[in-house]
C-alpha cells in the first residue's frame, strides 16, 4: 500500500494539484529508466500485451516520437493516429473516435489537442480500466514536458529548494510554462521568475507564486536554470508582437544575456526551436544547453508516467 | 510492509554461513572452470549478501546490481514498487560466467524475473545461483546451487535479512 500524501496515478492530466510525493515519485521512477537507452536490449516487459493509443489532433514530432519509444520500450503495442488527417475530417465527433478505438480493446490513450481539457474531457468518457495522458491541451497544460524538464534539473542540480528559475518567453500561449510552474513550485523552488514581454504574460500570474520581470537581462541575473519557450505564432491572435526580429533583439537568449546567469546555469528548451528568434544558436548548441539530452530524459519520464499510471489498476480502490 | 510477529528464531551466525558460502562458490566455480566469475546481487537484500561474499572472495570483476522491478511478474496486480533504483552490470554479460546472489529464496519469481533482465544485457555462457536462505514454498522450478541454510517455513511465517552494523537474518511470524 502506498503512503497518504503519493496520490495513485490512473489518469494523468495536469501537474496542478499533485503532491510532491507524487511528482518525487514520478521523477524517482523515471531515474530508474534512464539508463535503458544504452543497453542491448532496449525494453522492459511491464506493459506486455497492453494496447497503447497515440491520439493527435494536433502536430507534434518529438512528443508523439518519445511516447511511442518509451511505450514501445515498456513492451506495448502502440497505435499511432494522426486525427487531424483522418475521421474527424469525415465528420465523426470526438467520443465517436473514442469509443471506435475502445472498442479494439486499447488500455491507454496518450491524447494531444488543440483544445484545453480535452484530455480531461476524454478521461470522463473512457472505460474504467482505461487511462489517459495528457500530451498537451491547447494553452492548459503539457505535464509529461514539466516533469521531464524537472528531472533534467535534478540531474544537473540534485535538488529544488534553493534553486532560481527563469522561464522565458511566450508565457501567455505556453502550456509548457503553466505546467512547469506548478510542478516546479510544487517541488520546492522558491525564487521562480517568468520573464516576457507584457502582452506575452497573463494578467494575475504572480498568484501562482512566480515574480514578473519584463527586462530579460534582469529577469537572468543570477539564475540556476533557464527555461527557454518557443514563440507560438500558430496560437497568435491579433498584434502582440511587432516582429519576431524585434523579439530577438529584446528576448533571444544570446550568449552576453545568458552569461547574466550563475556560470554553472544550465538553459533547457522545450523545442522544436527557433533559431535567431528566442534563442541563439551559440546558446542551443552550447555546453550549458540541455535540450538533446532532454529528448532522452524525456522517454524515461513518460516510461515512468505510463507505467505508474497503468499499475495503478491493481488493488487500489482509486476508480471509485 | 509486514508486522513483525512472534519471533521463531534469530539466525545469528550470519557470518558463518557467509564463509562456508565463499567456500563452496570458489569449489564450485573451480569445478565447473567457470572463471572469471562475475556476481550479481538482487537488490535490496541479496546485494548485501553479494557485497559480503565478494569481499571474501576478492572477485577482480566488479559486483553488479540488479534491481526487478521492471520485470516482476506481479505488476498487474501490485502496480509498480516504489524507488526503483537502477540495475548496473559494469561488465559486459554476453559470454560471461555469472553468479547471481539473493537473499532468500521462496517461490522462485525473484529469480525468474532476474534472469529475464540478464538476458536483456546480452547472453551469459552460465549463470549459478547462491542464496543465503532457503525457505521452501517454490512455485517455479528453481534451485539454488549454493545454499547458507534451509529452514522450511509455512506461508504465515516470513524470514527477514536486516542491515545494520551486520547482516542478522530473523524468522518471524506474520501479525
Amino acid at each position: 500500500m502506498r503512503e497518504v500524501g503519493r496520490q495513485p496515478l490512473r489518469h494523468f492530466l495536469g501537474v496542478e494539484g499533485l503532491s510532491r510525493e507524487t511528482l518525487t515519485e514520478i521523477l524517482d521512477t523515471a531515474e530508474g529508466f534512464m539508463a535503458f537507452g544504452s543497453r542491448a536490449v532496449k525494453k522492459v516487459p511491464l506493459l506486455r500485451g497492453r494496447t497503447i493509443v497515440n491520439l493527435f489532433f494536433e502536430p507534434s514530432t518529438r512528443t508523439r516520437t518519445t511516447f511511442d519509444l518509451a511505450a514501445k520500450r515498456l513492451s506495448a503495442d502502440v497505435l499511432n493516429l494522426n486525427v487531424e488527417a483522418s475521421s474527424t475530417r469525415k465528420g465523426e465527433s470526438l467520443l465517436d473516435t473514442l469509443w471506435t478505438l475502445q472498442a479494439m480493446n486499447c488500455d491507454m490513450f496518450i491524447v494531444r489537442h488543440g483544445l484545453s481539457g480535452a484530455a480531461a474531457f476524454i478521461a470522463a468518457h473512457v472505460a474504467p480500466g482505461v487511462r489517459v495522458i495528457n500530451a498537451g491541451d491547447g494553452r492548459h497544460e503539457h505535464p509529461t514536458q514539466a516533469m521531464l524538464d524537472c528531472a533534467t534539473i535534478r540531474r544537473h542540480k540534485g535538488r529544488f529548494e534553493g534553486l532560481s528559475v527563469a522561464i522565458v518567453g511566450d508565457i501567455a500561449h505556453s502550456r509548457v510554462a503553466r505546467s512547469g510552474i506548478h510542478a516546479l513550485r510544487t517541488l520546492g523552488v522558491e525564487d521562480l521568475r517568468v520573464v516576457g514581454p507584457k502582452t506575452l504574460i497573463p494578467v494575475g500570474i504572480e498568484e501562482l507564486g512566480v515574480s514578473v520581470y519584463h527586462v530579460l537581462e534582469r529577469g537572468l541575473e543570477g539564475v540556476d536554470v533557464i527555461c527557454g519557450l518557443r514563440l507560438q505564432q500558430e496560437r497568435m491572435q491579433g498584434a502582440l508582437l511587432p516582429s519576431a526580429a524585434e523579439y530577438y533583439r529584446c528576448y533571444g537568449l544570446t550568449p552576453e544575456r545568458v552569461a547574466r546567469a550563475k556560470p554553472d546555469a544550465i538553459v533547457l528548451h522545450p523545442g522544436p526551436i527557433n533559431r535567431g528568434v528566442e534563442i541563439e544558436s551559440q546558446v542551443a548548441d552550447g555546453p550549458q544547453s540541455t535540450i538533446l539530452e532532454q529528448v532522452n530524459i524525456g522517454i524515461a519520464v513518460r516510461m515512468a508516467i505510463m507505467s505508474l499510471a497503468m499499475g495503478s489498476n491493481a488493488g487500489l480502490a482509486e476508480d471509485a | 510492509m509486514q508486522q513483525e510477529g512472534r519471533i521463531i528464531q534469530d539466525v545469528v551466525q550470519v557470518a558463518g554461513l557467509l564463509d562456508q558460502m565463499a567456500e563452496k562458490i570458489a569449489e564450485r566455480a573451480l569445478a565447473c572452470n567457470r572463471a572469471p566469475l562475475h556476481m550479481i546481487g538482487v537488490r535490496t537484500g541479496g546485494l548485501w549478501v553479494a557485497s559480503a561474499l565478494h569481499r571474501r572472495l576478492g572477485l577482480a570483476s566488479p559486483l553488479g546490481e540488479l534491481n526487478i522491478a521492471f520485470y516482476r511478474d506481479d505488476f498487474s496486480q501490485l502496480g509498480l514498487h516504489p524507488s526503483v533504483a537502477p540495475s548496473n552490470l559494469p561488465f559486459d554479460v554476453e559470454g560471461a560466467h555469472i553468479l547471481l546472489v539473493d537473499d532468500i529464496l521462496y517461490t522462485g519469481r525473484t529469480v525468474k524475473a532476474a534472469l529475464n533482465e540478464i538476458f536483456d544485457y546480452g547472453r551469459p555462457a552460465s549463470i549459478m545461483l547462491a542464496v543465503l536462505l532457503d525457505r521452501g514454498g517454490r512455485e517455479l522450478p528453481v534451485a539454488a546451487d549454493i545454499t547458507g541454510v534451509t529452514i522450511t517455513l509455512e506461508p504465515g511465517e516470513q524470514a527477514k535479512l536486516t542491515a545494520a552494523d551486520e547482516l542478522s537474518l530473523r524468522l518471524f511470524q506474520t501479525a
